[in-house]
């Protein structure tokens, strides 16, 4: 009755890429706040973290990319598609839900890949010069984009779409600073920096560091990553409410 | 169809045929859409049973989307999109797509075919609901409240449409709570008053039925009742003021009787309806309220 499940997908898979790379403050959020914060502070010796800062600040903005993409743009994306009833309207049509999560999925992955594609070379260019293993960098990165895209999915399935909006946000900061990304978790306080380790956005920065560092991540990182990747997509699938 | 403690529809039993425009009416709050988004499965009804194309459209959903075209009351598209770009991804939710550039002119959006949804009017924004309702090839199309809101030439383009769906035999239910539109749609009107059935029929039989015996008419408020009723030798009340209704058989006597006792007066005559009464006439007897 209907066209191949991958030819839907396909086309839902364009359309969330576009709507995307379309709006002014998802680039913003993707590209753009990444970028700002990696040049800005690797040219820009403030940060307590030695000659060269790129060395600390590379993966922790990749790991800021993830974060801005899987939870930020899907979260926020999906919880206004929500409010504005498109969901629900997709809901009658032979596109299914199966194919909108896969297309979802695939629209993260692709912008990630336009994230990896602006903020790797600029990352060297600017001295970075990672080692280690590349196949721990690339776990990493997927447990972080499936434990961030479960928090992103939660909010948006549960929240009002202004609420999830400034949630979102808000969290996107906190996680900012606490993440290993620009503040070096060694500097954090010690009760917080407890709290901070267990939070997957440490979490995804320090696996990074290491896995693109010594090639070696701690067990810690990995349980973090892991927990995050399999409690929020469940929590998520058990709560979202399509309309 | 329940809420908790509430029922929301109970005891509708109704069917609509294909090649054919069936109007559910009623008054806001009815059961309407409920009625509608059980049809759609969006909603799974606490008792009885709902068919469409002879399928449940909650136990058999993938099949049942794929034919059937669906407009929701509002929203339900991406605001940034345009028609032209939400109408070619819905395409491809299909096998066999209408043509998204022959769809735009068909609702008459040609104009603002490359305007993003969110800065559509109202009326635009229904058009498009209307044409990705039909992007599909239907053969079952549900829409709910489809002139809401829009302005008179963008009714006239919707109503066109809905006779085409119907002249290329197509099943068409539509909701909603002007009798005008009924009357001018529908080939079957199911009216619903708090979620209960309470009259069906095509809108001739609806408008004949038990009103053979009055003449209605509308002149001055106030008129001399003693007088005309021993004048038309029957019991004339005045429903509203300025609107009557005589009791009598409607035979051209009676109506001879009538406008000479007002032209004997030099009275205005406003209205006059005899044997035959308004959609809303049937309405307001049915429901007792105001379809508005």
């Amino acid at each position: 009755m209907t066209p191949s499940w991958t030819a839907r997908v396909w086309a839902q898979t364009r359309a969330e890429v576009g709507m995307t790379l379309r709006q002014g403050e998802q680039l913003l959020v993707a590209i753009g706040i990444p970028l700002v914060l990696l040049v800005f502070f690797s040219e820009v010796h403030v940060l307590p973290v030695g000659a060269h800062p790129v060395e600390f600040l590379a993966p922790g903005i990749l790991a800021l990319a993830v974060m801005s993409t899987a939870m930020v743009s899907l979260g926020i994306g999906t919880g206004f598609e929500r409010g504005y009833g498109v969901l629900k309207r997709l809901g009658s049509t032979p596109l299914g839900r199966p194919a909108l999560l896969a297309a979802k999925t695939a629209g993260v992955v692709a912008v990630e890949a336009i994230q990896l594609a602006v903020l790797v070379p600029v990352s060297l260019g600017l001295g970075w010069r990672p080692s280690g293993a590349v196949a721990a960098g690339a776990g990493a990165w997927v447990l972080g984009t499936v434990g961030f895209a479960g928090i992103g999915m939660l909010m948006a399935g549960t929240l009002r779409p202004l609420a999830n909006l400034a949630l979102a946000n808000g969290i996107y900061i906190v996680l900012l600073l606490l993440g290993g990304m620009v503040v070096p978790l060694g500097r954090l306080p010690g009760g917080l920096r407890t709290v901070a380790r267990a939070l997957p956005a440490a979490g995804l920065s320090d696996a990074l560091t290491h896995g693109l560092g010594s090639g070696h991540v701690p067990a810690h990182d990995w349980l973090v990553l892991a927990v995050w990747a399999v409690a929020a997509p469940v929590a998520a699938a058990l709560t979202f409410r399509w309309e | 169809m329940r809420y908790g403690d509430r029922t929301a529809v109970s005891g509708l039993s109704f069917s609509a045929e294909a090649g054919a425009v069936t109007a559910l009416l009623g008054p806001n709050g009815a059961g309407k859409t409920t009625t509608v988004e059980t049809l759609e499965g969006y909603r799974r009804p606490d008792d009885g049973s709902v068919r469409v194309l002879g399928l449940d459209p909650v136990a058999d959903r993938a099949a049942v989307v794929a034919r059937m075209g669906v407009m929701l009351q509002r929203g339900g598209v991406y605001p940034a999109m345009n028609a032209r770009q939400v109408l070619r991804l819905f395409a491809a939710y299909y096998r066999h797509p209408a043509d998204p550039e022959e769809l735009i002119g068909r609702v008459g959006l040609t104009e603002v075919a490359r305007t993003p949804w969110r800065r559509l009017s109202g009326g635009e924004q229904q058009r498009l609901g209307l044409a990705l309702a039909l992007i599909g090839r239907p053969e079952v199309v549900l829409l709910d409240e489809p002139t809401a809101g829009v302005d008179p030439a963008g009714r006239i383009a919707i109503r066109q449409v809905v006779a085409g769906l119907r002249a290329e035999g197509t099943c068409v239910l539509l909701t909603t709570h002007d009798m005008d539109e009924a009357e001018r749609l529908a080939d079957q009107v199911v009216i619903i008053s708090a979620g209960r059935l309470v009259g069906q029929g095509s809108p001739a039989e609806l408008m004949r039925s038990d009103s053979g015996r009055v003449i209605r008419f509308g002149a001055p408020p106030a008129l001399d009742l003693s007088e005309l009723t021993a004048t038309m030798a029957a019991a004339v009340r005045e429903e509203r003021p300025g609107e009557y209704v005589v009791d009598t058989e409607a035979s051209p006597a009676a109506v001879a009787r009538l406008t000479a006792w007002l032209a004997e007066r030099d009275l205005p005559l406003s209205d006059l309806r005899a044997g035959r009464q308004s959609l809303e006439d049937v309405f307001l007897q049915l429901t007792g309220e105001d379809p508005g």
